[in-house]
């Protein structure tokens, strides 16, 4: 069933925001609300087109009075993000991922007229270690739970939804575990690593990388807001490529960092305000992570239109990175040194 | 987008130039046959592999599988070892299936695990259908530092039941070694003793994937390192399950790492197949206890049949 009035959370980031672009475009639906504490940005803005942005803080109780006078039935819960706000960012992000998706839940259960709650959610409450099976499927859990960092916020945000959805079992929760996301537009923690002219790795580890187009992610939360598909499912694009293959595809020198010096690299990363790393990314590069979307295909009916290695080759194009050497000199190289060896015959 | 960008990876333009480019070259050995030396080809697949590794133009499977890697580089320095060094005969290679999923359950031995590679390389270059089979090994593997890569990029990955479950219902030929480390670093006085079968969750994902059970019995792998003592608090300090203490190890440094030159045999027994136990047999212990015991049984009779057939360590 089409929902009448949408609540999407996180709409000054790319994927709320664009979010609520789609939704706006839709004329089944009636009404199109943005809440976020910062206004988005100015094309993201003209994008949303009649979507209403509301300036409001989701820690803030006044959601709640949002959600129950705007007759909201359906919300979309996309602003848990990995991505701190600034360097230090870490404790709002977490005060923001954590307390705001409370608020939200606590200001859903009271409006009797919400039905319908989308979360998204990350891979990342899989955790990331030696021990781990090849592959996730939606019924694992971590090995050992995340001491912190982004995969820890996703842990209890996660809690609190089946919380919500034990108390409000006429709720239809749908809970989206999406992998990293890539693309030419969005602006993610891992976009500035590959964008880095030299990205350091951890020596001795190539981890398994599974990527999902962020035009994907959008039309996978699109589903889920338009059907009734409640359920936990994995979100990830087919295939996987390495860590270290798809430095090669962008083009990029590695550069393996033996594990004990990780950390001070790491912080130098962060102060030069390259890429801040949280412990749990640097486990997610050191060991990856792959995950089932088996149930994603059957069940949740979607299956996602770039595989990890189109989608991070849309990126590598979209953001015109160049490798270091051109690949026609080295099928220039090639031909030479074989003609070159057919004149010794 | 600001002009047409040069799209270095998957241009179709450029897709099309280099495979009529492939058409130009292919025909000309077709006609020179005779002329065209073997080396000038393998420079031509070395040159072409260098280019693939260099742009990342590979595919690697969920679990890490690079056979690309595998078959070019990893595969190839085992091949003297093989056949120079341990003579390597295989026995019943037509018990493995030429496709669909099926579980090699075979004895460990021999302190570091040649054993594995041995099999695998026997199978990959000897089965019919070249098979890779994929082992399951110890999580202490996948925590070692260029080891941990490796061992996912030769297509292993971590023994557990789901990785297990999910490498046998996509057909894939698994190897799995259940005496594990206690198997591997026995002491040389209870060679070709077999030790405890794990807790049969090798038997339980067969059960459950429904493919067939291959028992593979090793001779041979026991006197490469003959380990005579077990330094405990190395051991510990390495985090090593154990540290071995052979004739030429550590006595010898690095000397002492060069595996004893002893002739070996690999028998692939009678598929036992698992599909004639109804659903939920996986849920049945008693089951699973018996299988394991059935499979261990063949295993150890096996060895002693080969062991009462060999003459001589060394020479077969």
């Amino acid at each position: 069933m089409t929902p009448k009035v949408v609540l999407v959370t996180g709409v000054s980031r790319f994927l709320g925001g664009h979010l609520a672009a789609r939704f706006a475009a839709n004329p089944d639906i009636e009404r199109v609300l943005g809440v976020d504490t910062e206004p988005p940005p100015r094309d993201l803005l003209r994008r949303m087109g009649r979507a209403e942005f509301v300036r409001a803080d989701i820690r803030n109780p006044l959601i709640a009075k949002v959600i129950s006078t705007a007759n909201v039935d359906t919300v979309v819960h996309a602003s848990v993000t990995a991505n701190p706000a600034g360097p230090t960012g870490r404790t709002a992000m977490k005060e923001m991922n954590v307390i705001g998706t409370m608020q939200l839940l606590a200001a859903c259960q009271k409006s009797p007229k919400v039905r319908k709650l989308v979360v998204k959610s990350t891979s990342a409450v899989y955790g990331s270690s030696s021990r781990d099976p090849a592959v996730f499927t939606e019924d694992m859990g971590p090995k050992d739970l995340p001491s912190s960092g982004y995969a820890k916020d996703a842990v209890e945000v996660e809690g609190y939804v089946r919380g919500f959805g034990r108390r409000r079992p006429d709720v239809d929760v749908t809970t989206l575990r999406f992998t990293n996301f890539i693309g030419p537009r969005i602006d993610t923690v891992l976009t500035r690593y590959f964008a880095l002219p030299v990205v350091p790795t951890i020596l001795g580890y190539d981890a398994r990388v599974q990527l999902l187009h962020s035009e994907d992610a959008l039309a996978v939360l699109e589903r889920a807001t338009l059907h009734d598909l409640p359920g936990v499912f994995n979100v990830g694009g087919d295939g996987v490529l390495l860590l270290s293959q798809a430095i090669r595809r962008a083009g990029r020198l590695n550069l393996p960092v033996p594990s004990m010096a990780v950390p001070t690299v790491g912080g130098f990363f962060r102060s030069a305000r390259l890429v801040d790393f949280s412990p749990d990314q640097m486990r997610f590069l050191n060991w990856g992570r792959v995950v089932d979307t088996t149930l994603l295909k059957k069940e949740f009916g979607f299956t996602p239109r770039w595989t990890t290695q189109q989608a991070f080759d849309d990126y590598v194009n979209g953001r015109g990175l160049k490798p270091l050497i051109d690949p026609e000199t080295i099928e220039a190289a090639e031909r030479g040194i074989l003609a070159v060896a057919a004149r010794f015959r | 987008m600001a002009g047409a960008r040069v799209i270095p990876l998957h241009d179709p333009e450029r897709d099309a130039a280099r495979r009529s480019r492939h058409v130009e070259v292919v025909p000309e050995p077709a006609q020179q046959q005779s002329e065209t030396p073997d080396w000038e080809r393998r420079l031509a697949d070395l040159l072409s592999f260098a280019r693939r590794r260099i742009a990342g133009d590979y595919q690697i499977d969920e679990f890490g599988f690079d056979r690309d890697l595998t078959e070019n580089v990893l595969m190839p320095p085992l091949k003297p070892l093989y056949e120079k060094w341990f003579r390597v005969e295989t026995i019943g290679l037509s018990n493995i299936p030429m496709a669909g999923g099926a579980l090699i359950v075979a004895n460990h031995s021999g302190t570091l695990p040649l054993d594995a590679l041995m099999t695998s390389y026997g199978i990959a270059s000897e089965h019919p259908a070249q098979r890779h089979m994929r082992m399951l090994g110890a999580d202490l593997v996948f925590r070692t530092p260029l080891l941990g890569a490796l061992a996912r990029k030769s297509g292993q990955t971590l023994a557990c039941n789901p990785d297990a479950e999910r490498l046998l219902s996509s057909g894939e030929l698994v190897g799995v070694w259940p005496e594990g480390f206690k198997g591997i670093g026995k002491p040389f006085k209870d060679r070709y003793k077999l030790q405890r079968f794990g807790r049969g969750g090798f038997v339980s994902a067969a059960l459950k994937t429904g493919v067939p059970i291959i028992p593979c019995s090793i001779v041979g792998a026991e006197e490469i390192y003959p380990m005579i003592g077990d330094i405990k608090a190395l051991a510990r300090l390495f985090g090593f399950p154990y540290f071995p203490v052979t004739p030429f190890f550590p006595l010898l440094g690095p000397l002492g790492a060069i595996p004893l030159p002893s002739k070996w045999y690999i028998e692939f027994g009678e598929p036992i197949r698992t599909d004639v136990f109804g659903e939920n047999a996986a849920d049945d212990p008693m089951l699973v206890f018996n299988l394991t015991d059935q499979v261990r049984e063949t295993i150890q009779q096996t060895l002693y049949r080969l062991l009462t057939q060999r003459r001589n360590v060394f020479l077969g």
